[in-house]
């Protein structure tokens, strides 16, 4: 098969020269066969992955399961792979933690790597659609980690992206700060309409803000399921509570057995 | 499912009813109460009761005697006072220690602990400040070592940046530039001096090159090491939105290098007063150091003196002038300032 490493999914890409592209049009991600060895330890091994426009993913798995290892690959960071890896020319990454950098204050923040004079007008609308305006001056330092961490939605939000890439961005927020960021970034996806992968290790965080839940183990995807929950999804719910259990057990967590065995 | 959930939890309750429980089997009984919110009505009323019996159980049977707070006290250990206005500006206060030094130095030449063969006191040194000023000879001399220091800091620093880039940035550059540079590092400076003579003579740029010489390996250590130690993550994140390589390294790599490039400047200037003093008390007719060497030569210790004073003088507004690049190029930081 193809090897092509970190391709770019455009819409409008040339379809007589390449058909891949063309299949990757319909696409926001398209892996095919990926593979990432560290020594003999293949922590990917032969993944497929698609993500179409607009949906809404969360990938799952436990500590070591090679989540991060996918999002790094995704966002570029890591070349050393065999596979066919295509993803959108226009994404965002939102790491754990915010990466803002201390020595820019919050607008310059948001609008690195921007170019043209209209740059800062939209930094200053993403941080507004964020919670955030008025703060343009302060320093990173001065932020709460929540507020940070919403400096890091901005700045991901601000390049339009068609696909935005979180690695556990609500992991080191206290469970108040999360409840609303929750709410704040279903609000984003759900007025810009990227595509999203979520990779989380929360698995009432995946049920409430998924269209699709994908479970990591072993360097594949071991379990895939379609979250069809009436909104406002309620951690009450019966079915919301049927799959968190169930992917808790994809997971390898048994809650009620293990606490009482 | 559900079936699995509610068997599950039919376990957990009567086990904890049944023997005396620690908190910990109280929380995971709670955990089942609220596992189970979505089950049914019948279930989960049952359950709250259960738990609530076992609760109640559970406090009397461990029965534990209350562990009594023996004192209480305020964590700030007394010092609580409100913060007051800090009305005298910083600088000044800064001139506390040099003050205390000055009294220390009044004290002990005024009460004679100290002939004034020895050490000269504070009112001898402003004479010849005055007699040495009104002559010329203080300025000029000054004014000599002034240049010296400054072309030598000028030089020392553009080249240790410099090397500090090529050796951070680019991994060849590593290779060649840090381990002669670490080799170079363990000579002392002042062992070349004989080399540079025989190179350059003993005029201007000979002392000059020494100071320079000198400069680099500081400025060169201090910013190549904080080149390296720039957060991966941070750069990592300014490739992923989008800086290209030159926008990397002016918006993420010097940004960050920055306090360690000043830590350096602090040090190679103190470096740089060092050895202007030492070039200056070899052949020649000129600075601070031939003045002090000279007054040696007459046993004048006020001149002596007044030399030493300049000399700290001279560090303490070299330090001003870093803080004040510190306190405008690091004013992102928060770090801890004292208490």
């Amino acid at each position: 098969m193809a090897t092509r490493i970190h391709g770019d999914l455009t819409a409008d890409a040339d379809t007589d020269t390449d058909p891949r592209i063309a299949d990757g049009a319909g696409a926001a991600v398209r892996v095919r066969g990926l593979t990432r060895a560290f020594g003999s330890r293949a922590v990917l091994d032969g993944l497929d992955l698609t993500i179409a426009p607009g949906e809404f993913v969360a990938l799952l798995g436990r500590s070591g399961s090679g989540k991060s290892t996918l999002l790094r690959v995704l966002g570029g960071f890591d070349d050393e792979v065999t596979g066919e890896v295509l993803v959108a020319r226009r994404r965002a990454v939102v790491f754990q933690e915010p990466r803002l950098l201390p020595w820019t204050r919050v607008l310059a923040n948001v609008i690195l790597g921007l170019k043209g004079p209209g740059a800062a007008e939209r930094g200053r609308a993403a941080l507004e659609e964020v919670g955030l305006g008025g703060r343009e001056r302060s320093w990173p330092v001065t932020l709460s980690g929540g507020e940070a961490q919403r400096v890091a939605l901005a700045r991901a939000l601000v390049r339009e992206p068609d696909l935005v890439m979180l690695d556990e961005p609500f992991g080191a927020l206290d469970a108040l700060t999360r409840i609303r960021m929750h709410a704040l970034l279903h609000e984003l996806c759900t007025r810009h309409q990227p595509a999203v992968l979520f990779v989380t290790h929360d698995v009432d965080e995946a049920v409430l803000l998924a269209d699709r839940i994908l479970v990591l183990s072993e360097g594949r995807l071991s379990f895939e399921a379609s979250v069809e929950l009436a909104a406002p999804r309620l951690r009450t719910d019966p079915a919301f509570a049927a799959l968190r259990s169930r992917l808790l057990a994809e997971l390898g967590v048994h809650e009620l057995a293990d606490a009482t065995h | 499912m559900e079936d699995s959930v509610a068997e599950v939890i039919d376990e957990v309750v009567p086990r904890v009813v049944d023997r005396p429980a620690g908190p910990a089997d109280r929380d995971r009984a709670g955990d089942g109460a609220r596992d189970i919110g979505g089950i049914g009505a019948t279930a989960l009323g049952l359950t709250i009761a259960d738990v609530a019996a076992t609760d109640t159980a559970t406090g009397a049977a461990t029965g534990a005697a209350v562990r009594l707070v023996s004192a209480l006290e305020d964590p700030t250990g007394k010092r609580h006072r409100a913060r007051r206005a800090r009305r005298i500006p910083p600088w000044t206060r800064r001139l506390a220690g040099p003050a205390l030094l000055l009294v220390a130095w009044s004290l002990a030449t005024g009460l004679n602990l100290v002939g004034d063969r020895e050490l000269a006191p504070p009112g001898d040194v402003v004479g010849a400040a005055r007699e040495l000023w009104s002559s010329g000879e203080l300025a000029d001399n000054l004014a000599t070592s002034l240049f010296r220091v400054a072309w030598g800091l000028l030089i020392g620093v553009a080249l240790g940046l410099a090397l500090a880039v090529v050796a951070g940035f680019f991994r060849f550059g590593e290779d060649v530039v840090d381990s002669a540079m670490n080799f170079l590092r363990a000579i002392p400076v002042i062992a070349l001096l004989p080399l540079i003579i025989v190179w350059i003579g003993i005029g201007e740029e000979a002392k000059i090159f020494l100071i320079t010489v000198g400069v680099t390996f500081p400025i060169y250590m201090n910013t190549f090491a904080a080149i390296r130690g720039v957060d991966i993550k941070l750069v990592e994140a300014g490739r992923a939105f989008g800086l290209s390589r030159t926008g990397l390294i002016r918006r993420v790599i010097i940004p960050g290098a920055l306090p360690g490039f000043l830590v350096g400047l602090r040090w190679s200037m103190g470096v740089a007063w060092l050895l202007v003093v030492f070039a200056e008390q070899v052949n020649t007719d000129s600075g601070l150091g031939y003045l002090l060497n000279r007054a040696q030569g007459w046993n004048r210790t006020d001149i002596m003196v007044l030399c030493l004073v300049i000399y700290g003088i001279l560090g303490l507004l070299c330090d001003g002038i870093v803080r004040v690049l510190e306190r405008s190029l690091l004013s992102w930081r928060r770090g801890f300032t004292g208490t």
